[in-house]
């Protein structure tokens, strides 16, 4: 056996990601480890090598959140809702484009509601809208889903807790490293300042950096709005200096 | 335009310009986005489940199974897993197709109303090298993910009945205390089909706190 190299990440920002503990959204509470986690500072092939989905074969309608779950014919059981489009880049921290990585989502119906097994939402379900959409990024780390827009929804945290409007974002990258799930969050929501788990994250930019802008150059008249969201994946850079003499 | 706020507004590509994007938690409807079934959607033609190798694969064939328990003790019902190992030879296999015989990548959850009792089928990865040389014991690394986790936690699974390799092993020795070392022990029982199967329970908070890695 060779000694592995592989490319490095920078090192994760803890302090920019929410803390484990964010006792504002309870149920971090009994779910956040307290001892500290084992750092390791010279990571194996186990962290700096993770899955390809670039040969994973993808239904047509996979990206499109209009047309995988309607149960009519071509021309009537379209989803309730906003129709829009949910488009940007996966790059790195170099700015650097993430080619070919799996980019999911998941998301409420235009009511707020889940289609999920334990959402007992009183907003109803829409028979024409599932919820879930996948894609590959392009070679310049291009992705996007046609969707409509979710509505926000109440949840058992404070008394009178609503999350605002938001997509589940999901990111292979490269690695184990770079694996990431976020959310989405869409401009002018006045009830992204409310919400306990925005209030997970301890910087304002780092809540502007998760809210999609509404690009109406990008949008198709009579048809659908845009939102561009971009998502940045750790910085990779290659060790030069792998024999220290 | 971008969302994204660079660090210095003159940075080209190739400088340092953005952060990370912020992790936000995968919430209870994981299983809508990343695990289909639990969820009670329709299945797509393709899906990365729990099945990772096949009768076909080389190997030895094992379970993986395991519970994850919060600080009060209480089963953690809604979480999604996802596991990540080398192959026979110690190799990982990145190319993902849902028809290979082994994938190094996998993903499970419990049912939505069963035991909370996740589960991988796979076969037991070879040892491989770290990145100065040294063997590490067969591994697999599994990565939690729930409503009330904010960023996931990265842990890994080594094998209860291999004492030797463990002991010698770089990363299980990178953990300081040997009591925490053995959070991170698998433990074999007999499992279905004369196959072996490793219980892996994961324990979030308190007594027992599984190791949880940063790397």
């Amino acid at each position: 056996m060779t000694r592995p190299t592989h490319p490095r990440y920078l090192q994760r920002d803890r302090r920019w990601h929410p803390p484990a503990y964010a006792p504002g959204y309870k149920t971090s509470v009994p779910r956040s480890p307290r001892q500290a986690l084992v750092s390791l500072q010279n990571p194996t092939a186990t962290e700096l090598t993770g899955p390809s989905f670039e040969r994973m074969t993808l239904g047509p309608h996979d990206n499109d959140l209009l047309m995988n779950f309607r149960q009519g014919t071509e021309h009537d059981g379209l989803p309730v809702g906003e129709r829009i489009m949910v488009f940007g880049r996966v790059l790195d921290q170099f700015g650097k484009p993430v080619p070919q990585t799996l980019v999911e989502m998941w998301q409420a119906n235009a009511g707020g509601r889940y289609r999920h097994k334990k959402d007992q939402y009183l907003a109803p379900l829409d028979p024409n809208f599932g919820g879930v959409g996948r894609t590959i990024t392009d070679e310049q780390g291009w992705y996007r889903f046609r969707t409509v827009r979710p509505g926000p929804y109440p949840w058992p945290n404070d008394v009178n807790s609503w999350r605002p409007a938001h997509i589940h974002m999901s990111v292979m990258g490269p690695a184990l490293s770079s694996r990431l799930i976020t959310q989405l969050y869409f401009e002018g929501d006045p009830l992204i300042p409310h919400c306990p788990i925005v209030h997970t994250l301890n910087d304002p930019d780092a809540v502007r950096t998760l809210t999609a802008k509404l690009d109406l150059a990008r949008s198709r008249p009579m048809d659908a709005l845009a939102y561009r969201f971009d998502i940045v994946t750790r910085g990779q850079f290659q060790t030069y200096f792998e024999n220290q003499g | 335009m971008s969302q994204l706020i660079p660090l210095d507004p003159a940075a080209t590509p190739g400088d340092l310009i953005y952060r990370e994007s912020p992790s936000q938690t995968a919430g209870p409807y994981v299983h809508i986005g990343l695990a289909l079934e639990v969820a009670g959607l329709p299945l797509r033609e393709v899906e990365i489940g729990n099945t990772m190798a096949t009768d076909q694969a080389d190997g030895t064939p094992i379970e993986l199974v395991g519970t994850v328990f919060d600080g009060n003790g209480d089963i953690v019902r809604d979480v999604f897993i996802e596991a990540w190992q080398a192959d026979a030879d110690g190799t990982y296999q990145s190319a993902w197709q849902h028809d290979n015989v082994f994938n190094s990548f996998g993903r499970a959850a419990p049912d939505a109303f069963g035991e909370g009792q996740w589960r991988f089928h796979t076969i037991k990865p070879g040892a491989c090298l770290d990145a100065r040389g040294q063997l590490m014991a067969p591994h697999v690394a599994l990565s939690v993910f729930a409503r009330g986790i904010n960023i996931a936690l990265h842990t890994r699974l080594y094998f209860g009945d291999e004492t030797r390799a463990n002991e010698s092993c770089p990363v299980l020795n990178a953990v300081e205390s040997p009591a925490r070392r053995r959070t991170l022990i698998a433990t074999p029982e007999p499992g279905d089909s004369g196959r072996i199967r490793y219980r892996f329970d994961i324990v979030l908070q308190g007594e027992g706190e599984t190791v949880f890695f940063d790397f």
